[in-house]
């Protein structure tokens, strides 16, 4: 499935200072049932952002008008647990187009990338400037530079750099994915398979 | 050049290599469930492209299936429709399912070994991170998302950077009542949830050698709870023998030549891993978790640390023990337990079966809890009758429910209620993770069995 393409994004910040943010919190299993891709981003954090009786929970983040913004920004370990493209998904669907945070799980990294979602892994002190800026402005803003791999924190000017390879940097700016890749790959595929034993 | 085991099955399903950016990997097994397949078969008829191998998929329901009266319609649309879905997509494009109601369906990372579709040197994938079960025979299998479950349905391919490499290595013999779900909580709690998240786990050491398939699932299956992408263990007789003569196993000739090959699939002498941890068995005692990550666990005996004691920062730490109403300090040991799971991926297999009965033989359920045992297929649920193990649970008081993941993921109306505490056997204890307010110890059959009669956290040392 197409998606954005992601060059320099501009924009103020949610936080979300916790640890170890599983996909159960970002998407509960009974909110899989779909047979779509379809409105995953108004049950994203269902548990932490609604009361049982559907109405919202004023004390978390997403639903205080202050904090806005396409990027989410959580304390380390963000992700852990299921490979549910679902909580890709549901954070797509809800409008982020970056996660930064300190340290990502390996699958939802890579069900990011897959979607068109730059996951920005910076370091424990940068990920703490950028909370304390949001804490000093909720309208902080962040510039995430993808070409020149560079976050940078507007207020203060502090900036980072981070790692991505060469090859999903080159697919998040042009919109491409893995398929389209891979489909090109068929003949030499084919070649590879008759040579497994099972 | 010396190699790990890893990379000797790694390097041998590279079809391409690109330059800064991952590896084109070839897979030999593709297994799918109703949850994180239909998308990618939506995705392929929007592209118009179609399955590349269809023989090297297969299909089983199991995440979001009722665990009792699999015979009549499922009541919920939406799982109807999802299972639907699987049946249609399969039937479609020519891929093997065993849907609802038939006698091979079970949980996708128990019918997969049972019925010998798992083999060693194998790659595996499917969208589902326990996927790293397999990984017990020696395969390299771990979960992927749905994007790349189209990936492979397409291509037979996926693309992913070589991770880093660790080994895990206990050496000594296991005490008494101390079970392969004990050892996985052990190291899971000495290095944290996340202590292995970039690498790929050896599981090496007398321990593994010693420990049965089943055991080998169970430690393979929760790498995952440490961050790994998956693990492993060397195949060896243990591992041909569970093997050999299983359906899909290959017979003959074919069988020889492979168990020559399988034989190669270890580390060499002086191969290099990026990580080592050492531990000594007699360190492990029976364990539980008590707070919400896996990380979160200790030895049944003790106590719930202080924040400064644990990896996780403070903040989520006091959130976890809140959420389950602990205090630092608290003793594990009677816990007051409203729910026992035993089942899942994890530990829903036919030794799981009999430990849990070797501690409630002769016993009775107490009645404060509520226990679901399920099976994790109908093979296991078959064996729990042939030998004798559904009787002794029966006059204990507990019942047996029909196979699928059940309560672990609680997708289906196997969800324990809001406040209730279960000790489960299943692999997460995440915030809600078994029902919208519910909270899980992660423990073993035993402790499991152990908590079910007593109707406490109770150390199952002093039962058996």
């Amino acid at each position: 499935m197409a998606y954005d393409k992601f060059t320099v994004l501009h924009s103020s910040c949610v936080p979300l200072p916790l640890e170890n943010v599983d996909t159960d919190q970002i998407i509960p299993a009974r909110f899989l049932k779909a047979t779509k891709r379809e409105g995953f981003g108004d049950n994203l954090f269902r548990d932490w952002r609604y009361n049982n009786d559907d109405s919202p929970k004023a004390d978390f983040v997403l639903n205080n008008p202050t904090y806005s913004g396409k990027i989410l920004v959580a304390g380390r370990n963000f992700g852990s647990g299921s490979s549910r493209e679902h909580a890709a998904w549901a954070i797509y669907d809800y409008g982020f187009r970056c996660v930064i945070s300190s340290f990502f799980a390996d699958i939802f990294k890579g069900n990011a990338l897959n979607i068109g979602i730059l996951p920005v892994t910076v370091s424990p002190e940068f990920l703490d400037k950028i909370f304390k800026a949001i804490e000093a402005d909720p309208k902080a803003e962040v510039v995430v530079d993808l070409p020149a791999q560079k976050v940078t924190l507007v207020a203060t000017g502090d900036s980072e750099s981070f790692d991505i390879n060469g090859y999903k940097k080159h697919n998040m700016i042009n919109g491409f994915d893995d398929i389209d890749y891979l489909q090109s790959l068929k003949s030499e595929i084919g070649v590879f398979e008759t040579t497994r034993p099972f | 050049m010396s190699k790990t085991l890893f990379d000797k099955v790694w390097d041998a399903h590279v079809v391409k290599k690109i330059e800064d950016g991952p590896d084109v990997v070839f897979i030999d097994r593709h297994f799918i469930h109703e949850v994180t397949s239909p998308v990618a078969f939506l995705g392929l008829e929007s592209r118009g492209i179609g399955v590349m191998y269809p023989n090297r998929t297969f299909a089983t329901a199991d995440h979001n299936t009722p665990t009792i009266n699999q015979h009549l319609p499922v009541e919920d649309p939406l799982s109807a429709n999802q299972l639907k879905a699987l049946e249609t997509n399969s039937a479609k494009y020519g891929i093997s399912h065993w849907g609802l109601g038939h006698e091979k369906n079970g949980i996708v990372h128990v019918v997969g070994p049972e019925n010998g579709i798992t083999l060693p040197g194998m790659t595996i994938v499917c969208g589902d991170s326990h996927t790293s079960t397999h990984g017990a025979f020696g395969a390299i299998a771990f979960g992927i998302g749905t994007s790349e479950v189209e990936m492979v349905l397409s291509s037979q391919c996926i693309m992913q950077p070589k991770p880093k490499k660790m080994r895990i290595t206990v050496n000594g013999k296991l005490g008494k009542a101390v079970t392969p779900k004990d050892v996985t909580l052990y190291i899971i709690s000495q290095i944290s949830a996340a202590g292995a998240t970039g690498y790929f786990a050896e599981y090496a050491g007398e321990v593994f050698e010693n420990m049965s398939m089943e055991g080998r699932m169970t430690v393979c299956n929760m790498s995952i709870e440490m961050g790994a992408r998956g693990g492993m263990v060397a195949p060896d007789e243990t591992t041909f023998a569970y093997l050999k003569g299983r359906e899909q196993s290959p017979k003959g000739e074919a069988w020889d030549k492979l168990v020559d090959y399988w034989k190669t699939l270890k580390t060499d002498e002086g191969a290099q891993f990026d990580l080592e941890l050492v531990y000594d068995a007699a360190n492990i005692e029976p364990q539980i978790t008590y707070g919400t990550n896996p990380g979160l666990g200790t030895g049944i005996s003790k106590s719930v640390p202080k924040a400064s004691e644990v990896i996780d920062g403070e903040a989520s730490y006091k959130k976890s023990l809140n959420y389950m109403g602990f205090n630092e300090g608290d003793s594990l040991i009677g816990t007051n337990v409203d729910y026992v799971f035993l089942g899942s991926c994890t530990n829903g297999r036919i030794e799981d079966f009999r430990a849990f009965a070797s501690v409630v033989k002769g016993k009775k359920k107490a009645d404060n809890v509520t226990a679901w045992l399920v099976p994790g297929s109908h093979i296991v649920e078959a064996q729990i009758k042939e030998e004798g193990i559904l009787d002794i649970l029966t006059d204990a008081g507990f019942a047996l429910r029909q196979p699928g993941c059940s309560a672990c993921l609680a997708m289906n109306d196997d969800k324990i209620p809001a406040g209730k505490l279960a000790v489960s056997t299943s692999n997460r204890n995440f915030e809600g993770r078994q029902g919208p307010n519910s909270r899980t110890m992660l423990a073993s059959p035993l402790v499991a069995a152990a908590a079910a009669v007593t109707g406490k956290v109770t150390d199952p040392r002093e039962l058996i």
